[in-house]
C-alpha cells in the first residue's frame, strides 16, 4: 500500500540562513495516528507547515496519495485539514459561519448538515451564533478542528493540540482524535509531551534540530531503546558497593537498603544472572525486587543526548 | 476553478463591510456632503461655472474618484493584512486556491464595495446639484475598472505593508495629495503653463478627466489617454500581484 504521505530528503533553510529541516526522509500509514515528537524549535511546525503548503521546501521533494504537493496542489490540499500550533481565528465572525467559510475556502459545496455534526461533535453547537472572540480558549482550540474537518479531509495535522490546555481538555481532545481515526481519518500530531505520544500514537518519529532521529512503532520503540532497571531491596544494609560488584554500576540508594542495576533489554545478555551469582558469592542477600520500563521521555533525553 | 473558494473569499468581505456599515457608508456621505458645502457653496460662488458646467456640478467626477481611490486601497489593503496580522492567513495558504482566485475573491469584493460608495456618492451629490451623464456606459466602466485597478494596488500595499501605519501612507501620503492636485476641484487648463505641465506627470489627471468626460463631455486630456492610462495601470498592478505570488513575497516563508 503506498504510503498516504512519503517526505524524502526534504531540507529547509529560512531567509535567515536558519537551517530548520536537515534531509528529512518519512512515510505516514493511511490511516495511523502518527507523532512527531520533539523540544521547542525542533522543526515540527516547519515540517507540517510545508505539507500544507504553507512554507516552501529548499530541496526534496513531498507527495501525498502519490501526488507531489507543488504540482497537484488542489488534490492535495483538498485532502488535508490543518489544526495550528497557535490559537489564530477570526473574531468578529460567528462559529458559524468561520466553519462554512473554511469549508468552501477548501473547495466543498455547502453543507449545513456536515458543519453541524461537526460542531456538535465538538460541543460547539450552542455556540454556533456566538462571535468567535466570545469563545474560551478550549472552545477556540475546538474550533480550528472543526474548521479543519469542515471539508472533510482524509489527512489532518494537529500542531501541538494540546499545549497549554488543561489535563480535562486533554483527554477530551484525546478522545476527538481517537474517534477521528477510527472514522478513517489519517492523522499527524506534534508534540513535545511524551505522555501524549505514548497515549495516542500508533507510531512516533522522533525529531530534534531539524533532524528526524527514528521513527518506529511506539512499542517497538520502547522495546528497542527502552532501558530496565531492577531495584534489589537488600537483606542486610550496605555502606558501599563492594568491589567485587563494580563492573554492574550498582547505585546504592541514601539508606544502602537497596542497590538500583539498570540494564539494556536490546543487549544480548541482561547480566541479570551473573549479577544475581556475583552477589550471592559476595554473600549479599535481597529480600525483594522488581523491575521499571523507562518511559518515553528517558528514552527521548537519551536520544537527543546521543546526537549533540 | 474554485468558485466555492472564491464566493467564501467574497462573502467574508463583505460581511466585514455589512459590520462596519457605519463606517463604510455614512462615513462618506458625510464628507461628501461637507464638501459640497465647504467647495460647492464657499468657492461656488466665485467660479461659478468651468467650461460651460456649473462648478457643484463639475467637482462631482473628481469627488467620486477621490473617495473611490482612497477607498478601494484602504479596503483591499485592510483586507489581505489582517489574516496576515492575526495568522489566519494560514487557511488561506493551505487551501487548494489558486492566485487568481484568491485576488477574484479579496480585490473582487474591495472593488464592488468602491463601487457601491461611488454610486451612492453619486446619489448624493444628486441631492445638491443637477447632474447629467452623456455616457453612462463609459462612466460605469471608468468606475468599475478604477475601483479594480485601485484595490488590487491596495491588496499590494497589505501584502507589503509590516505595520497598520503603513496601511496609511501610501493613501495619505501618495494618493490624496496626487488627486487634489489632479483636477478634482479644477481644470487643469486653469493652471499656468508650467503647473499644467507638470500635472500631466500625475496619474490621477487622467483618471479624474475621463471620469469627467463621461459626465460632460469635457477633458483636460484626450480621453483616449485617459483609457489608456488606467488599462496601464490595471496591468501594472495585475503584473505585480502575479509576481508576489511567483516569488511567494511575503506571505510564505
Ligand atoms: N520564518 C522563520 N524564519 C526563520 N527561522 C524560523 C522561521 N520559522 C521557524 N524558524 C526557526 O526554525 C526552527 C524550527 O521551528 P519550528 O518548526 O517552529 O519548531 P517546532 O515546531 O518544532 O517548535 C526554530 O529554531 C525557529 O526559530
Ligand atoms: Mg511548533
Amino acid at each position: 500500500m503506498t504510503p498516504v504521505i512519503a517526505v524524502s530528503n526534504l531540507s529547509k533553510t529560512y531567509a535567515t540562513g536558519f537551517q530548520a529541516l536537515k534531509r528529512i526522509n518519512l512515510e505516514i500509514r493511511r490511516g495511523e495516528i502518527f507523532a512527531l515528537l520533539g523540544p521547542n524549535g525542533a522543526g515540527k511546525t516547519t515540517l507540517i507547515s510545508i505539507v500544507c503548503g504553507i512554507v516552501n521546501p529548499s530541496e526534496g521533494e513531498v507527495l501525498v496519495d502519490g501526488r507531489d504537493i507543488a504540482a497537484h496542489y488542489r488534490t492535495v490540499r483538498s485532502m488535508i485539514g490543518l489544526v495550528p500550533q497557535e490559537l489564530t481565528t477570526d473574531a468578529f465572525e460567528s462559529v458559524w459561519a468561520t466553519t462554512s467559510f473554511s469549508r468552501g475556502l477548501f473547495g466543498r459545496p455547502p453543507n449545513a448538515a456536515h458543519i453541524e455534526k461537526i460542531l456538535r461533535a465538538l460541543s460547539l453547537w450552542e455556540k454556533k451564533d456566538d462571535r468567535v472572540m466570545t469563545l474560551s480558549g478550549g472552545m477556540k482550540r475546538r474550533l480550528l478542528i472543526a474548521k479543519a474537518l469542515s471539508h472533510e479531509p482524509q489527512i489532518l495535522f494537529l500542531d501541538e493540540p494540546t499545549a497549554g490546555v488543561d489535563v480535562e481538555l486533554r483527554k477530551d481532545m484525546w478522545n476527538i482524535v481517537r474517534a477521528l481515526r477510527d472514522s478513517g481519518v489519517t492523522i499527524i500530531l506534534t508534540t513535545h509531551y511524551i505522555e501524549e505520544a505514548e497515549e495516542m500514537a500508533d507510531r512516533v518519529g522522533v525529531i530534534a534540530k531539524g533532524e528526524l532521529l527514528l521513527v518506529e512503532g511506539k512499542e517497538a520503540l520502547m522495546r528497542k531503546l527502552g532501558r530496565k532497571q531492577l531495584t534489589l531491596q537488600l537483606r542486610e544494609r550496605l555502606a558501599e558497593v563492594p568491589a567485587a560488584l563494580a563492573k554492574y554500576r550498582l547505585e546504592l540508594n541514601a539508606e544502602g537498603s537497596a542497590v538500583v542495576y539498570t540494564y539494556d533489554t536490546q543487549a544480548e545478555r541482561t547480566g541479570i544472572t551473573a549479577l544475581l551469582d556475583d552477589m550471592g558469592a559476595a554473600g549479599i542477600g535481597f529480600i525483594d525486587l522488581h523491575t521499571d520500563q523507562s518511559s518515553l521521555e528517558d528514552i527521548f533525553v537519551d536520544l537527543v543526548r546521543t546526537t549533540r | 476553478m474554485n468558485l466555492y473558494a472564491v464566493r467564501a473569499i467574497y462573502h467574508f468581505e463583505m460581511a466585514r463591510a455589512w459590520r462596519t456599515l457605519m463606517q463604510s457608508i455614512v462615513s462618506p456621505v458625510l464628507s461628501t456632503s461637507l464638501y459640497f458645502v465647504v467647495f460647492g457653496a464657499a468657492i461656488g460662488t466665485r467660479i461659478t461655472e468651468i467650461d460651460g458646467v456649473g462648478y457643484g456640478a463639475f467637482i462631482v467626477p473628481g469627488l467620486i474618484m477621490l473617495s473611490l481611490l482612497t477607498q478601494s486601497i484602504s479596503n483591499a489593503s485592510f483586507g489581505i493584512y489582517f489574516p496576515r496580522f492575526t495568522g489566519t492567513i494560514y487557511e488561506l495558504l493551505s487551501a487548494p486556491v489558486s492566485p487568481p482566485e484568491i485576488v477574484l475573491g479579496y480585490v473582487g469584493a474591495a472593488a464592488t464595495k468602491s463601487v457601491i460608495l461611488g454610486l451612492i456618492i453619486l446619489a448624493t451629490a444628486g441631492l445638491f446639484v443637477p447632474l447629467r451623464i452623456e455616457h453612462p456606459v463609459w462612466m460605469l466602466a471608468f468606475l468599475v475598472l478604477t475601483a479594480f485597478t485601485f484595490s488590487l494596488l491596495g491588496f499590494i500595499i497589505g501584502i507589503w505593508a509590516d505595520g497598520f501605519e503603513k496601511l496609511q501612507v501610501i493613501p495619505l501620503l501618495v494618493i490624496t495629495p496626487l488627486t487634489f492636485l489632479g483636477g478634482t476641484f479644477y481644470s487643469v487648463n486653469m493652471l499656468p503653463p508650467f503647473w499644467q505641465a507638470i500635472s500631466m506627470f500625475n496619474p490621477v489627471v487622467y483618471l479624474v478627466s475621463g471620469f469627467r468626460w463621461s459626465f460632460y463631455e469635457i477633458a483636460d486630456v484626450d480621453v483616449a489617454l485617459s483609457v489608456a492610462a488606467t488599462l496601464g495601470f490595471l496591468l501594472l498592478c495585475l503584473a505585480s500581484v502575479w509576481w508576489i505570488f511567483r516569488t511567494g513575497y511575503r506571505l510564505k516563508a
